[in-house]
């Protein structure tokens, strides 16, 4: 998979779910419905710099507390098209693969994004490119990979069920 | 080959001779959990999955517990929907007044059974490590994998010893352990391993408190919070587990990831300042703090244990004018309890209300949410900026004597002053 987009940096380690999505508005389970929200609890103006296959860039242990899938599902909704970190918490992580939206974890080259400036991805390859800089992404265990391929887990689901 | 307890389940739910660390495998449940936050999600993703039917509906468990009683229009939606689902597929329900704190429920209603693996559409799933179940929390597209499959992927996490030795002092509760264990390995910790407590002093904790223990194992980052079975479980479970279930450990000589000892003589009662479950000090370095609100519940601290500490504070005493208390039994069964102890006549009495067993403010849901410039006072396991409600709000989080302590005193004291 090939992500050519906009960094949008979020700055800050251990940025929680709480404050990317309040729980007042969990009680919402259409994700369309969900994107006034996202951003709600840290910074609303961040919704402002999103654009159509934009890569959030983001801290150490970023998504940490909740299982809110509420997350991911708003930022798909709003057409981010990777979220590339120093670090990610487990079920924040875990529900971006499910959803296929693309996660890598590299520090060198979330330190080296500006905002505003292109980033490219590619996963196949195993490289980002920051400002002109080529940085390696470690390779997906082979399990993940193929449930990526596949489109995320509900369609990796749905081949099962058919087989 | 010497393995931890996570690996040997592990093992017996997959189709593998053996588990090397970081591998993703596929793994079975035993039981499928969610809410009226997570399940109305799962059953969008189910849907589109192609999936019609539950894999096995005697493994499935809904429960309505966040928005509940429904808050709004659109909280009782969702409520509906989780219930006509649910009887739709003919699995486990359990709704308002028939249930409760979802971690809390589990527990005590039996499904939790040392050796299973129980996937939750909540993170606090790992709770049920108390069990020594291998409990953990997934979002809702891996809960409708779970309903569809009966299975989900997981990278085979390494195990973290946490090694309890020495007697507590008064005061010092479950909650103050898992509190210095997250004061010392950080929000981060324990990503991607489990937390595995051991030595005398997690013998000496009651299941009330071992639950408190596990339900914040994912406030370091962890997986799950685990306590091998012992007498105190086999007690526990006694005229209530739902199947037979043996008792495992890890071997001696299993690999751990790291090893942290706390000696429990040498603490404190603590308090986790705003914003984040990591600003651990002890409770003398945050004395003086003026508390707005005081709320014991949670599905980490809203047992009978819990409630039978908040009333010895607030037995003859008053909730201080400028402070208000709410207390929120985690379930119908403990409200009973509570109300035949006596306990309920005790918080009303000191001018505090007792809400119904919801997760409510916990969340920031309903049911007492804080205003903005306001401070609480805590038993929950989250103080996130706006946690609660406003993000100019502070959440300080205790055990349940200091929380009490704080409401008859109106600010953050140590609870020998009170009592
Ligand atoms: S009580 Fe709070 S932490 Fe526990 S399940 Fe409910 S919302 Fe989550």
């Amino acid at each position: 998979m090939i992500i050519d987009g906009t960094a949008v940096v979020i700055e800050g380690d251990n940025i929680d779910t709480d404050v990317l999505y309040p729980g007042s508005f969990l009680n919402i389970d259409d994700p369309d419905a969900m994107k006034p929200y996202l951003f709600e609890g840290l910074d609303p103006g961040i919704r402002d710099r999103l654009e159509p296959s934009c890569v959030l860039v983001v801290g150490d242990n970023f998504g940490s507390g909740s299982s809110r899938e509420h997350v991911p599902l708003a930022m798909k909704a709003w057409g981010v098209g990777c979220v590339l970190g120093h670090s990610f918490a487990r079920i924040f992580h875990r529900n971006c693969i499910n959803l296929g939206l693309p996660v890598v974890t590299s520090p060198q080259a979330a330190a080296a994004a500006v905002a505003g400036e292109r980033i490219h991805i590619d996963t196949d390859e195993g490289a980002i490119e920051v400002s002109d800089e080529r940085y390696e992404i470690a390779p997906l265990p082979e399990f993940m990979a193929e449930m990526i391929d596949s489109g995320g887990l509900v369609e990796w689901v749905r081949g099962r069920l058919k087989a | 080959m010497a393995l931890t307890l996570t690996e040997k389940i592990l093992l017996a739910h997959t189709d593998r001779d053996e588990l090397t660390p970081g591998e993703v495998v596929l793994v079975r449940c035993d039981v499928v959990m969610a809410n009226d936050v997570s399940g109305p999600v799962a059953f969008r993703a189910m849907k589109k999955m192609g999936a019609e039917r539950v894999f096995d509906p005697s493994k499935v468990v809904m429960v309505a517990d966040h928005f509940m009683p429904a808050k709004d229009a659109r909280s009782a939606g969702l409520l509906k929907s989780l219930k006509d689902w649910s009887d739709e597929q003919g699995v486990t329900y359990y709704g308002q007044g028939r249930g409760g704190i979802e971690h809390t429920l589990l527990a005590e209603e039996g499904w939790v059974t040392p050796g299973i693996v129980l996937a939750g559409g909540d993170s606090h799933t790992c709770t049920h490590g108390a069990l020594g179940a291998f409990g953990t929390g997934l979002g809702s597209t891996d809960i409708a994998a779970c309903l569809a499959l009966g299975e989900f992927w997981q990278a085979v996490p390494e195990t973290i010893l946490v090694r309890l030795t020495g007697d507590r002092s008064k005061y010092v509760t479950g909650k103050d352990v898992i509190l210095a264990v997250i004061g010392r390995i950080g929000v981060a910790g324990g990503t991607n391993q489990v937390l595995e407590f051991t030595g005398e002093g997690a013998a000496g904790l009651s299941m009330d408190e071992r639950l408190a223990v596990a339900n914040m194992a994912v406030e370091a980052g962890s997986e799950t919070g685990l306590f091998a079975a012992d007498e105190v479980t086999g007690k526990y479970l006694e005229g209530r587990a739902r199947r037979p279930w043996t008792a495992e450990a890890s071997d001696p000589d299993a690999h751990f990831s790291g090893v942290l000892d706390i000696d429990l003589s040498a603490l404190a009662p603590l308090v986790s300042k705003p914003h984040s479950p990591g600003n651990v000090v002890p409770v003398s370095d945050a004395t003086g703090t003026k508390i707005d609100q005081v709320y014991i519940g949670n599905c980490s601290n809203g047992t009978m244990t819990d409630l039978r500490q908040t009333a010895e504070m607030l037995r003859g005493h008053k909730v201080h004018a400028d402070t208000r208390a709410i207390i929120v039994p985690a379930t119908q069964d403990i409200y009973r309890r509570a109300m035949a102890e006596g306990l309920l006549d005790i918080f009303v009495e000191a001018g505090a209300i007792v809400s119904t067993p919801t997760c409510g403010a916990c969340f920031g849901g309903h049911n007492g949410v804080m205003g903005p410039g306001e401070n609480a006072l805590t038993t929950t396991n989250r103080n996130f900026k706006g946690r609660m409600g406003s993000g100019e709000a502070g959440v300080f989080l205790a055990n349940a004597y200091v929380a009490a302590a704080a409401a008859v005193a109106g600010e953050i004291v140590e609870p020998h002053e009170v009592h």
